[in-house]
């Protein structure tokens, strides 16, 4: 694979992630099993897996949210202990502190570094700005759209010009239109800077659309990855016009074929379960 | 109140309170009724306008304004020191999974306890004087303010929790900029109900043994068989919390600008 050629600015080494038997007598539940990926200067890479594969723990893993049960973390070549420090995360959830106005969150990372609060707040500005959202600098979340708030919170996060931008599903609970907007503005601001992005989601046109290379898992219990296909397609992109295009088409009924297996197979666990 | 709500839509803001006051009134003269009439004795029911007299005495004279001084200023002190020491033990406790669960049993024992019978002990050992009345109304704040601010910080979302840590917080700017606001809203949300306990304390204190203070009113009036007066003293506490509510609703209102409030959606 030619994205390992180079220094991989982060890379997952081994990586399981085990839950302790919740009862005695049962056995322990393996999440992630055995993963390796590595993620290269800004390159933009698309995790993608069926829902409940563990997707998700990955990316706390990678984020030093969370210590694997096995493996390791590196992070431009350095063992990761604690919080990943160069990573920047964007969370499929509300992430937002609901008492702070979107100027006040922006600037609450660099508040943590001791940024003076004045320089603070002008960066601040300067980001809210780039995501278009100057006017609303006063307002607090709740009075803000859904897509406003994910521009707040992907604002927040790269007001810190981290090396790595981890995002878990952040634009699944936007409608269509907004979500696709989203997608475009992201492409802009990382093609201005071009930071390496773990991107996870469960939409494959979206992760073919976006991103450089794909990764597919396997349903879980001990996910692990089962696909990895690079994507050509040319840059830059608008995430509308770039469905229609026919390498768009191939490479998204070759990637299915194979992902199309492992959610059969993860519908069969859920129905032998239930 | 969405009740109230429709009520206000079916028969205007006016129409209302008129009926309000009307339902009042209707209530004031059923009693000046029953007791006129002679169903109800005088000497244990009162007469109304004799009670609405006894207000107007004390407002007018001002005798009542030191005794609503000090009833003020105890439920302020027992507000602002009960509220102080729930916040710092709430959000310690609620940080520290050992304490808490070592601490927990004891926790409940202390609120489940009727503290009202506590007054007597302050009693002893802070003196007729305000402090005792402050300590009653502690013992009651602390421990609404004190699990609100404990549910408060283990309710953080983990989301939010998580985001400010990879922003790169420190344990004591998680607590400065999550957990610390986290909780103020609980204790925003359960301000009504504090205050009202402090105001509880305070009265319930003077009543069992005070100076001054209209709990200290009431109390002499019961001594001297002077219903009326006993009647004037209710009726002026009860507008006096009427009035600490409406203070409460207003202060709320300026801080809490960032929550979401149903209906008033922006």
């Amino acid at each position: 694979m030619s994205s390992t050629e180079v220094e991989a600015v982060l890379s997952l080494d081994r990586v399981t992630v085990a839950w302790p038997a919740p009862r005695k007598g049962e056995s322990e539940y393996v999440a992630v099993e055995d993963v390796s990926l590595e993620v290269g200067r800004g390159e933009f890479l698309s995790v993608v897996g069926p829902t409940g594969c563990g997707k998700s723990t990955l990316l706390n893993v990678a984020a030093g949210l969370l210590a694997p049960s096995a493996g390791s973390v590196l992070v431009s070549g350095e063992r990761l202990q604690g919080i990943n420090r160069r990573a920047g995360y964007l969370f499929q959830g509300e992430a937002l502190m609901p008492w702070r106005s979107a100027r006040e969150n922006v600037e609450a990372g660099l508040l943590f570094a001791g940024v003076a609060p004045r320089a603070a707040r002008e960066r601040a500005e300067a980001w809210l700005a780039r995501v278009g959202l100057s006017r609303f600098g006063d307002s607090y979340p709740h009075q803000l759209s859904g897509g406003m708030r994910k521009r707040v919170a992907l604002a927040q996060t790269l007001v810190l010009e981290p090396r790595i931008l981890l995002m878990d599903e952040p634009f699944s609970a936007l409608d269509v239109q907004t979500r696709q907007l989203m997608e475009n503005e992201l492409l802009e601001l990382w093609s201005s800077d071009r930071r390496s992005v773990v991107f996870i989601t469960h939409d494959l046109e979206e992760a073919i659309a976006l991103s450089d290379r794909v990764v597919l898992l396997s349903a879980g219990p001990r996910t692990r990855p089962i696909g990895d296909f690079r994507i050509d397609l040319p840059r830059p992109r608008d995430v509308a016009e770039i469905r229609a295009s026919p390498r768009f088409s191939e490479l998204h009924v070759h990637i299915w074929r194979a992902l199309r297996a492992e959610v059969l197979r993860a519908y069969a666990q859920s129905e032998g379960r239930a | 109140m969405p009740r109230a709500k429709a009520a206000h839509r079916e028969l205007g803001p006016a129409a209302l309170l008129a009926l309000r006051v009307l339902l009042l009134v209707a209530i004031f003269f059923l009693w000046y009724g029953l007791v006129t009439l002679r169903f109800l004795p005088a000497f244990f029911f009162g007469r109304p306008f004799v009670v609405l007299e006894r207000v107007g005495q004390w407002f007018a004279s001002g005798k009542i304004y030191p005794h609503l001084g000090v009833t003020l200023i105890e439920t302020v002190l027992a507000f602002a020191a009960g509220t102080l020491l729930g916040v710092a033990a709430g959000l310690w406790l609620g940080l520290r999974a050992m304490a808490s669960a070592l601490l927990e049993p004891y926790i409940k024992a202390a609120n489940a306890m009727p503290r009202v019978i506590l007054a007597p002990i302050f009693a002893v050992w802070f003196g007729l004087g305000i402090a005792s009345k402050v300590a009653l109304g502690v013992t009651l704040v602390f421990f609404i303010v004190f699990f609100n601010v404990y549910q408060g910080v283990r309710e953080v979302s983990p989301t939010v929790l998580a985001s400010v840590r990879m922003l790169g917080a420190s344990p004591r700017q998680l607590v400065r900029y999550v957990y610390l606001p986290s909780a103020t809203s609980w204790v925003f949300s359960s301000l009504h109900t504090s205050v009202g306990m402090a105001f509880v304390g305070a009265v319930v204190g003077e009543y069992l043994g005070s100076a001054a203070g209209v709990g200290y009113l009431i109390l002499q009036a019961e001594g001297s068989f002077d219903i009326d007066t006993v009647f004037a003293g209710i009726l002026v506490l009860t507008g006096f919390a009427l009035l600490l509510d409406y203070v409460v609703t207003v202060i709320e209102r300026r801080l809490l600008v960032w929550m979401p409030r149903a209906g008033r959606r922006e």
